[in-house]
């Protein structure tokens, strides 16, 4: 494996994370140690195994398609933040 | 005796013979709550009185009836706070339905009393890593609990709770067991619905009971296993009657020790007691044999990058949108997902975020996510082999004693590496369970070692079966801590 470069600002950015200044220098620094701990990898030759996504090999899953009741407008909106007009109320993404 | 400090199997005695009801147990754990949840930390709220009305109408001839089950905070009861131990969740959610294993609990009788503290959205093993408050382990109150559903283990321990349901992602059962004198059960990968259970590692999360008894860690069993359409990945098998096996020896039981388990750098007090347990097993009629499991030494590496890319993307739905905490002072919609998130999440939460973006983000995601889900293959293919030769495995629960609370601030990489045992059984989706097994002496305190056994995909009974002969053999499980 290279040495792995985890720039911390751009990585928070796709995460949709603010970092202080502070917290980038910490987990720069942690994360650096994990991911040198993640060589560990190498140890075994990979290239010929098929990779696992879930324990229990589960294909497609069916069910029959019946209508079950689900949350009203209120019982949905009841943990809103912030909301108006029996919709969750955000800042505006549409110029005027 | 407090009814708080019985067992399942006890109080559903009582019950039934009428010598108690069920707001009694109610009433006897609410006064023990009150007095140690301030010391012991296990809980970070009790709706008593909900508790008490659920009580009042309790069917008492259900399997479960009237007894109070205590819950891990991150798994919906439905009008009840579901904080998952974060700041994110504390002010302004609550459980708009029921996770899928609380209606079977219920269904069963069980009354939801109590949610218990946790490592935020379950990352951890000490649960120093909520944000709502510590946990202290009644063993030695200058320890951690273990973790991450290290509520569930303290209350249980500290006669708060009769049992508890926890979740368990790389050992968060077994281990908070393991470090509290209990019995704790993952069963395996589908086996309990996971609707409802706020998702950490999709792949790896599994809900399951807590027990101060294998008997009774089977019973709650029983009434939590089953399919759920709600849940796609929750199994269409058979469940059996898991009390059944209560009672049977285990003569010929053929048990496997992975050499790759008993290296250096276990306590040696551990190491003792394990040795011992295992003994005491060859003495009920079990064959001991040596086995290998070659892989586990990138069980730790695969892990911390399968849980943390799963989880980066499980916790984008804390966007401040819907439900939880939203910043104030934001000028635009990213300004909402950015600032919200980042007041919202603690240090640890926020790290494994940024550790399973990066694994998946374009350049890596072959270098370390293929590559571990390629070492997840291996990890399971070992297994398998082993189980062709054997019936169980055993091993220590965790290499280490509890540590104390502040011990490894600064330094996460020093606590993944205690879930060395307990992340293969996850990774391989397979049932594994934590008794008590012994005790060793660290500062004058005896703290609880656990054991663990691991088995066949869908063979629980079997673990059962096997900890409940180890458990009657010895007494360590009758211990109770004082502080």
């Amino acid at each position: 494996m290279s040495q792995p470069v985890l720039d911390v600002h751009k990585v928070a950015r796709l995460a949709r994370l603010d970092l202080t200044e502070e917290e980038a220098v910490q987990y720069q620094a942690q994360l650096g140690k994990v991911l040198d701990y993640m060589s560990a990898l190498e140890r075994h030759d990979l290239s010929d195994v098929e990779p696992t996504q879930h324990a229990m090999p589960i294909y497609d899953v069916w069910r029959e398609d019946v209508s079950t009741a689900g949350f009203t407008m209120p019982e949905a909106l009841a943990d809103a933040p912030r909301k108006s007009s029996d919709q969750f109320l955000m800042p505006r993404v549409v110029e005027e | 005796m407090s009814l708080a400090e019985e067992s399942i199997v006890s109080l559903r005695k009582q019950l039934l013979s009428k010598q108690i009801t069920s707001a009694d147990i109610v009433r006897d754990l609410a006064a023990a709550i009150e007095k140690n949840n301030p010391t012991i930390g296990a809980y970070l709220s009790v709706d008593v009185d909900a508790a008490l009305k659920e009580a009042e109408h309790s069917d008492i001839s259900l399997p479960l009836g009237g007894i109070p089950i205590a819950i891990k905070d991150n798994i919906n009861v439905l009008g009840q706070p579901c904080t998952c131990g974060s700041k994110f969740l504390a002010e302004n959610y609550t459980a708009p339905y029921n996770a899928g294993a609380i209606n079977k609990l219920r269904a069963g009788g069980a009354i939801p009393m109590g949610r218990a503290n946790m490592d935020e959205f379950a990352m951890g093993s000490s649960t120093e890593n909520s944000a709502l408050g510590v946990t202290r382990n009644p063993w030695d109150t200058e320890r951690i609990p273990g973790g991450s559903s290290g509520g569930s283990a303290a209350a249980v321990s500290s006669g708060m709770a009769i049992a508890a349901l926890g979740s368990d992602t790389g050992g968060s059962i077994r281990q908070p067991a393991a470090h509290c004198g209990l019995v704790g059960l993952k069963p395996t990968y589908g086996r309990i619905s996971r609707y409802g259970l706020v998702a950490f590692a999709s792949s790896l999360d599994q809900i399951g009971p807590f027990g101060r008894t294998v008997e009774d860690a089977a019973l709650l069993l029983n009434h939590l296993c089953g399919k759920d359409g709600r849940d796609s990945t929750s199994l269409d098998a058979e469940v059996p009657d898991f009390t059944t096996v209560i009672g049977k020896d285990i003569k010929g039981l053929r048990v496997g020790l992975p050499k790759e388990y008993f290296i250096d750098g276990i306590h040696a007090g551990i190491r003792a007691s394990v040795n011992a347990a295992v003994k005491q097993l060859e003495s009920l009629g079990a064959i001991i044999e040596e086995i290998s499991l070659p892989h586990t030494d990138v069980g730790i590496a695969t892990y911390y990058i399968l849980a943390p890319a799963e989880a980066s993307a499980n916790l984008a739905r804390f966007d401040g949108v819907r439900y939880g905490h939203r910043a104030s002072n934001v000028s635009d919609v990213l300004d909402v997902y950015t600032k919200s998130r980042a007041e919202g999440f603690g240090p640890e939460v926020k790290r494994r975020i940024l550790l399973g973006t990066y694994v998946l983000s374009s350049g890596y995601y072959d270098a370390y996510y293929i590559k571990a889900q390629k070492a997840r293959t291996l990890i399971r293919n070992d297994f398998t082999e082993a189980f062709k030769k054997v019936d169980v495995i055993v091993s220590p629960t965790s290499p280490v004693p509890p540590f104390k609370i502040g011990e490894h601030k600064g330094d996460p990489l020093a606590v993944y590496l205690e879930d060395t045992f307990t992340i293969p059984p996850n990774l391989a989706g397979l049932p594994a369970l934590s008794v008590p097994c012994g005790f060793v002496s660290e500062g004058g305190k005896d703290l609880p070692v656990g054991l663990q056994f691991i088995g066949k995909p869908l063979d629980e009974a079997t673990l059962l079966q096997a900890a409940h002969a180890f458990e009657q053999a010895t007494d360590w499980h009758q211990r109770r801590p004082s502080w």
